[in-house]
This record gives structure tokens, C-alpha cells and sequence, in this order.
């Protein structure tokens, strides 16, 4: 098990070293220069070589991502091209946020997703389950934008349950989470829908129901619990996902996540903050997988036991 | 040194400013008070005076700092601020300026000279990195700076604390206007080195408000410094900038009363829904910018090396056809200059919409069956539909057209590439000007001096004799010469377009802002020309 974990960790530096020379090396054959846009309309090329010098853009690409990794290594990711700031406090002062509205949106898409998948797997075949997964392809099929503007305008603008945008508050995080969580409710919904009708098989749920249990306590004691393992495996997985899908939400609702700052950092090519948010990313996903890894144990005994 | 150039009082600019809220009928005198919130979509890049360059930050940081002149609100016309006077000798080469006694930056020091001088230099330092260094050119020993070979300039004097004296290497007749640029607000040299490289997120200035919080990805609260030294101005106690604000979001809150400006205006779809709509009426402010939307033609590539091509490509496009694409938020334009600019011609025409008379002008070129090219655009919309419709038109006379849309630094990056790009649609990068003065759409764009690797000049254009003619029209005193001065630039741009057509002038895109009602003042600080917002002049109705 040690071993196990110690392995993990490895590859999780690896994996991080790679996404660095991955990213790096793709922003560096970009064909825009940061230096001219840094120096403006009113530059001359030697003004542009001057500023090319100060960032070290002049120096050969091996050297300039030995230097990056070095700072790397010392937690420091640079500053910023455009904002002349560094990026470590900008992307610490926006993760919170975006930690916050993921978390959310993972409660509700297990919420959901559990709920559902539960009630349409006991009700296999019946009105509930058609209906039930009839949602859930709706709820995978919508594009983010559109979900997220149409709960903005029913919930905040028209009803005023909500508020429209902005942080804070525990009000503001309904309708990001709502948005974020129900793409991923489809998927948990039928999934669970799956598991639970394969274990509802088995032939211990027979024996729990032969032994007079109510059926309640078959379901929520004996089933679920061997339902799960997947669900958990694939919450990891989907902490990647949402970290693209955070910039959306967070577009559209204001929310003051990396999502937000990934997205304008690109549009101005400001080299070092998209390879900290990346990163962080990054090992965000290598994280929530490793997080999976371990937390399977403790819900499997047959995993323990290997 | 003589008394020609004229003496300013502040008075005079005070009495001035206050007649244009007054021009118009149904605006009254404005009142002081009260705290307003504008949103915009993207993160406030930075507050620093020599590194902040976009449309966002432009007006906030003009609000935080001062500047030896600066215009009048809503208007293109020059006033002093933090000078109160100056004098320029004979040959147009010495500035110098009396700074107004009294003036303190927020940190409670007085400003001096040397700040003055301190500031500009650290704007030129390529150290700084900053956008702004190309403009104090003319200044002696700015060209040892921004080779970085000089950490001072030898052509700014700090003659004593209330006297700064700058000498040009050669006569500038746009020197004031550099001086009214945010790049040349004037910084307090212990407030930048306390920041320790981030005084973009912690200002200090002696402009009209200061920064109070700044939640980074959240809002930004700009108050009132009550130590103005310009009498009665701020009219509002704060400003909020909320960013991270959707623009149809904002509109909503508009609407309800949360928002007071919609920065980021109308999304094209939205505009004409609204423009209608009596619900907002009172709450559309649209006026014309110092801005050209055009189409570079690549002088250096083949078949565009000939001007008869040129010329015939500008007769192809149905400039009213476009403008109907962005929902008529645009004036068709028959020449390089913008409407508003000094040296705009309003008898020039430039190239009719013809298209049998392209396609003659073509086989005359030797090109009767026409020619494949590439056309370069901003891949945001609606830059790409703009761009499909230019395609169509050149279909028209057999020219077929490639659209490379890409994310808008590769467009800039092929533009200055040479050889690369034979045609480009300004469309999302569009030149609006740094200054009223029709220099600017000259030197940085069209001259012989941009025409070089990474420079914006897209057409590659260089012609000696018209540069020459620029260089002797900026060499003209200004104010003295200024009539005759727009006279000679007025000629050049036509002459271009006449004789060369580098460009296709294609149109002059309008600027829109949405305010809530409660927000009184003309029309014109709110898309003020050098100022994007004047946060100076607005006020809210009581």
C-alpha cells in the first residue's frame, strides 16, 4: 500500500515535469511575440529587442526552461507579462474560488446524480426511470453556456432568488454549482442507474431481502455501498474536467476563479501566468486522482486486501 | 525664449470646461456626491501609468494621476493641469513648464521637477517595459535610454522645484500631446521603489481619486482624494470596478438598478433590440471615436507590389454592405483619417463601390482573370463574418480570397512579418488613436519607420517623398501653425490613398457604453475622446 502511494507521488512529479515542457514548448512556438506586444504600437526594433533582453526571451529555449523549472523549484512561477506582477499571488488569490465553486459542484452532481440513479434503478423500466433518464441526456447534452445563462435568467434576473454575480456569499454559489454539477448529475445518474441494477442481481441482495430487511435498508445498506467504487474513481477524474469547466461558469457568472484569468492570459499571450495556471491544473487532476486512490481503500475491503 | 506660445491660466480652463455640460439643454450643473459601480468582462491589467496601454485602464489610470497638460473634458483641445504655463523658444525645440505651487501627491509630498523628470524617464527606461517609450522620441538622450545605454536623459531639466525645461532634438508639433498621454503622469519615486516592482497594484499619484481596495478577480474602489488641486472636481465621492462581469450580465443588472455603467457597452447582437427599445432610452451613449477599421494591403507582395491592383481592390468593397453586418455601428470610411480627427477631408471621397470599374483596373494590371491572396483577421466575432464579406466582394471582380482567422497576437504577428501577410483586417485591433493628432496615424502605421519586423505598419508602406512631407509637417509650431499644419497632413493622407492605396479604409466603428439614468452629464465624457470614461467630469443626477 505504501509502496503503492510512494509510486503514485513519483509519477505525479513526472507528470507535472512533462505538462511543464509540454506547455512550455507550445508557447514558445506560438507565433506571437510577447515582446511586441509588450512594447506597443509607438516601439521601434530596438525598443522590442530591449524588452526581449529583459525578459529573456533572447537566450536559446533549453536555457530558458532550465532557468523557469530552477524557479520552479524555489515556488516561484514568474511574473506576469502584461500585469507586471508575479503570478503565484495572483493564481493563490483566485484558487479559493475556484476550489470552492468545484466542491460545490461536485456535491451536487453526486447529490443528483446518487438520487437519481438510485430511484430509477429500483424503478427499472417503469415511467420514473424513462423520465429520469430522459433528464439525464438533456443534462449531458447542454452546452454549459446555454444552461448557465438560462438559470441566470430564470432564477437571478426574473425570480431574484439569486443574485446575478459576484462572490461571497452562499447565495452566489447556487447557480454556478447548479450549472458546473448538473452535466456531471447525467453521467453519476446513469452510472449509478447500472451499478446499482447490476448488484441488485446479486444474490446477497436476495438474501437481504429474504431475511426480511425493508427494502429500504437493501438498497441504502447492502446495495449502494458496492455501487459505489466507480463513482468515486470517476470524482477524480472529473476535477479535471472541471477545471475547464470552470471557465465557462465562472465567465458567465463572475466568479473569481483561474478559469477567468486562464482565459484572458491566452488571449494575451501572457506566457508565464497560462503556464501557472496549467500547472496548477495540473496538479490539481493529479491530486483528485490521487485522492481517488486513496480513498478507495477505506470504501473497498477487497482493494485493502491486495 | 519668447512669448508666443501662449500663457494658460487655470482659471481660463475652468470656466471653459464648465460651459460644456451647459452647451446642452437638458443637462444641468452637475452635483457633487454619491457612489457608482461599472463592470467590465476582463481583469484590470494594471494601474501603472508607464505600463497600463488598453481601453479599460486607460481612463482609470488618467483618473489616478496628472499630467504637466491635459484636455479638456470631452473635447480634443489641450489645457494645462499640472503646469499652470509654459513657453516654447523660436525654433520649437525648448519646452518649458511652471508647475502649479502646491500640488501634493496622496502620500502628502509635494510634487516637483524632478518628479516630472524622474517619471518620464522611467516611462522611457526599456527596464520598465513599458508600451509607451516610443512616443518621447524627440526628446534629447531618449534614444540612449531606450537603447539602455544611458539611465537618465540629458534633454529634461529640473530647473528648480517648480521649473522643468525639455529639450527636443528636433521640432515636435505633437510634444504637448505626448505630455497629455498617461505614459508622462507624474510618479512619486518613493511610492514606486516601496512597491517593489508592483506599483500597477499599489498607485500613488496626485490625480483625482486614489485606489482604495483592489480584491484581485473582484472589484477595485476608487474614492475621491479630497486634496485635488483642481477646485470642485471629482463630482462622484467612489468609483467600483467589479470585473469578471459577462457584458449581457451586466446589462440585466443595468437594468435593475445594480449597475451604473455597462463598460464593456452592447454585444453587437443585443444593440439594435435595445436602440429601439423605449426601456432604455436615456441609456445608450454612441458616439464616434478617433478609430479606422481597415484592410492593410501588402505593398512588398506580389500582386500588390502594383498600386493599380490596390486601387482596384478598394473599388470592390461595399463598405455599406459590412456596416449592416454590425448592425450600423459604423460610418463607411473614404480615407485613413477618422471624422473627428484634425486633417480629416470631408471633400475627399476616395474609391466609389464599383465593381466593373475594379475589374477594368485589374486587367489593365495584366490581371484579367484575377488572382488567389490571403486575407489575415481576428478570429473573434465579428471579425470573421466582416472578413467573409470582404471575401464575397473580392469573388466579385475573380479575386479569391483565403481567410486566416487566428487569436489576435498571431494577427499582429504576421502583419509584422514581412513577406507574410497579404492583406489583414484591422477589425478587433483597429488603430484608435493614442492622441488627437494626425501624426499618429502616420508614423506607426504608414511610415517608413514602422515598416520593419514586428512594427505595425501591415502594408509594409514606405514612401519617401510622403515621409518627408510628414516630417516638415510635424516640424511646424504648434499653436501658431496648427491651421496650416492639418492643411499639409490633410494633403498627405489623401495623397496616399490617391495615389498609392495602401489601405482599404473600410469604417469608422462607434463607440458604445450603457449607462444607468441616474448618471447626468453629456454625452461626450462618457466616451470621451482621449479618455475612454472621464471619471473626473461624470456626476450623478440628484
Amino acid at each position: 500500500m505504501a509502496f503503492f502511494l510512494a509510486r503514485r507521488l513519483v509519477q505525479a512529479v513526472l507528470i507535472l515535469l512533462g505538462v511543464a515542457a509540454i506547455t512550455f514548448l507550445l508557447l514558445y512556438f506560438l507565433p506571437a511575440d510577447p515582446a511586441v506586444l509588450i512594447a506597443g504600437r509607438s516601439a521601434t526594433p530596438q525598443m522590442v529587442a530591449a524588452i526581449r533582453h529583459e525578459l529573456g526571451l533572447d537566450q536559446p529555449l533549453v536555457m530558458q526552461f532550465l532557468r523557469y523549472v530552477g524557479n520552479l523549484l524555489h515556488g516561484d512561477l514568474g511574473r506576469s507579462y502584461t500585469q507586471k506582477t508575479e503570478v503565484l499571488p495572483l493564481i493563490l488569490a483566485r484558487l479559493p474560488a475556484t476550489l470552492v465553486l468545484m466542491a460545490a459542484g461536485i456535491v451536487v452532481e453526486v447529490a443528483l446524480g446518487l438520487t437519481f440513479g438510485i430511484i430509477a434503478a429500483v424503478r427499472r423500466g417503469g415511467f420514473i426511470d424513462r423520465s429520469v433518464m430522459m433528464l439525464s441526456f438533456v443534462g449531458v447534452s447542454s452546452p454549459q453556456f446555454v444552461v448557465a445563462l438560462l438559470l441566470l435568467y430564470v432564477f437571478a434576473a426574473t425570480l431574484g432568488w439569486f443574485p446575478m454575480s459576484g462572490f461571497g456569499t452562499a447565495r452566489h454559489v447556487v447557480l454556478p454549482a447548479l450549472t458546473l454539477g448538473v452535466l456531471g448529475a447525467g453521467w453519476y445518474a446513469r452510472m449509478v442507474r447500472s451499478a446499482m441494477i447490476e448488484v441488485l442481481r446479486q444474490d446477497y441482495v436476495r438474501t437481504a431481502h429474504a431475511k426480511g430487511l425493508s427494502g429500504r435498508r437493501v438498497v441504502l445498506g447492502h446495495a449502494l455501498p458496492n455501487a459505489l467504487l466507480p463513482i468515486i474513481a470517476m470524482v477524480g477524474i472529473d476535477i479535471g474536467q472541471f477545471m475547464s469547466g470552470v471557465v465557462v461558469v465562472e465567465a458567465v457568472y463572475g466568479w473569481p476563479g483561474i478559469g477567468q484569468l486562464a482565459w484572458q492570459a491566452i488571449q494575451q499571450v501572457d506566457v508565464p501566468i497560462i503556464m501557472g495556471v496549467t500547472l496548477v491544473s495540473a496538479l490539481a487532476i493529479v491530486l483528485g486522482n490521487l485522492l481517488a486512490d486513496f480513498v478507495a481503500p477505506f470504501v473497498d475491503p477487497r482493494i485493502r486486501s491486495q | 525664449m519668447n512669448k508666443f506660445a501662449k500663457q494658460i491660466s487655470l482659471a481660463a480652463l475652468l470656466a471653459a470646461s464648465a460651459l460644456v455640460p451647459a452647451r446642452l439643454a437638458f443637462a444641468d450643473t452637475p452635483t457633487n456626491g454619491g457612489d457608482i459601480i461599472v463592470t467590465y468582462k476582463d481583469d484590470i491589467a494594471t494601474l501603472d501609468p508607464a505600463i497600463g496601454y488598453d481601453w479599460q485602464n486607460w481612463s482609470m489610470i488618467n483618473a489616478l494621476f496628472s499630467r504637466l497638460v491635459d484636455y479638456k473634458p470631452g473635447t480634443t483641445e489641450l489645457g494645462p493641469s499640472l503646469a499652470d504655463s509654459y513657453d516654447v523658444s523660436d525654433d520649437g525645440k525648448v519646452y518649458t513648464f511652471k508647475l502649479h505651487p502646491g500640488v501634493k501627491f496622496t502620500n502628502g509630498r509635494a510634487v516637483t521637477a524632478a518628479d516630472v523628470k524622474w517619471s518620464i524617464e522611467r516611462a522611457v527606461n526599456p527596464k520598465t517595459q513599458g508600451p509607451g517609450a516610443g512616443f518621447f522620441h524627440s526628446i534629447v538622450g531618449a534614444d540612449k535610454m531606450t537603447a539602455g545605454t544611458a539611465d537618465t536623459m540629458e534633454g529634461i531639466t529640473a530647473i528648480d522645484d517648480h521649473t522643468v525645461k525639455f529639450t527636443l532634438s528636433q521640432p515636435d508639433a505633437t510634444f504637448l500631446n505626448v505630455l497629455a498621454l498617461n505614459f508622462a503622469s507624474v510618479v512619486p519615486k518613493e511610492a514606486v521603489e516601496a512597491a517593489g516592482g508592483d506599483f500597477g497594484k499599489h498607485p500613488v499619484g496626485s490625480g483625482a481619486f486614489t485606489l482604495k481596495e483592489w480584491t484581485i478577480g473582484q472589484r477595485l474602489v476608487f474614492v475621491k482624494n479630497p486634496d485635488y488641486f483642481i477646485k470642485d472636481r471629482p463630482h462622484v465621492d467612489s468609483f467600483t470596478i467589479e470585473v469578471g462581469q459577462e457584458p449581457l450580465v451586466a446589462l440585466l443588472r443595468l437594468q435593475k438598478g445594480e449597475v451604473d455603467i455597462a463598460g464593456d457597452g452592447i454585444p453587437p447582437a443585443k444593440y439594435l433590440e435595445m436602440k429601439k427599445s423605449p426601456e432604455f432610452e436615456g441609456m445608450i451613449v454612441d458616439r464616434q471615436q478617433l478609430e479606422t477599421s481597415y484592410v492593410t494591403l501588402n505593398t512588398q507582395v506580389k500582386p500588390f507590389d502594383n498600386a493599380k491592383v490596390r486601387q482596384a481592390v478598394n473599388m470592390a468593397i461595399n463598405k455599406d454592405r459590412i456596416v449592416r453586418i454590425i448592425n450600423g455601428r459604423a460610418t463607411p470610411a473614404s480615407q485613413v483619417l477618422p471624422p473627428l480627427m484634425p486633417g480629416y477631408d470631408q471633400n475627399y471621397k476616395g474609391y466609389a463601390y464599383d465593381p466593373e470599374k475594379a475589374k477594368a483596373l485589374l486587367a489593365e494590371a495584366g490581371l484579367k482573370d484575377g488572382f488567389s491572396t490571403q486575407i489575415y483577421t481576428s478570429n473573434t466575432d465579428p471579425q470573421p463574418r466582416i472578413t467573409q464579406a470582404i471575401q464575397q466582394d473580392l469573388a466579385a471582380i475573380g479575386v479569391k480570397a483565403e481567410i486566416k482567422a487566428v487569436a489576435n497576437p498571431n494577427v499582429i504577428a504576421a502583419g509584422g512579418t514581412q513577406g507574410q501577410a497579404p492583406m489583414v483586417w484591422s477589425g478587433g485591433l483597429g488603430w484608435i488613436a493614442d492622441f488627437p493628432d494626425p501624426s499618429d496615424f502616420y508614423g506607426p502605421i504608414l511610415g517608413c519607420g514602422s515598416a520593419v519586423a514586428g512594427g505595425w505598419n501591415w502594408s509594409w508602406y514606405c514612401n519617401k517623398d510622403i515621409d518627408a512631407r510628414a516630417q516638415a509637417a510635424d516640424a511646424m509650431p504648434v499653436p501658431a501653425k496648427a491651421e496650416e499644419r492639418n492643411k499639409a497632413w490633410a494633403q498627405i493622407f489623401t495623397d496616399i490613398q490617391t495615389n498609392d492605396a495602401p489601405w482599404i479604409p473600410v469604417f469608422n466603428e462607434r463607440r458604445v457604453v450603457a449607462k444607468s439614468k441616474r448618471m447626468g452629464g453629456p454625452d461626450e465624457i462618457y466616451i470621451d475622446p482621449t479618455r475612454v470614461i472621464d471619471y473626473e467630469a461624470i456626476y450623478v443626477n440628484k
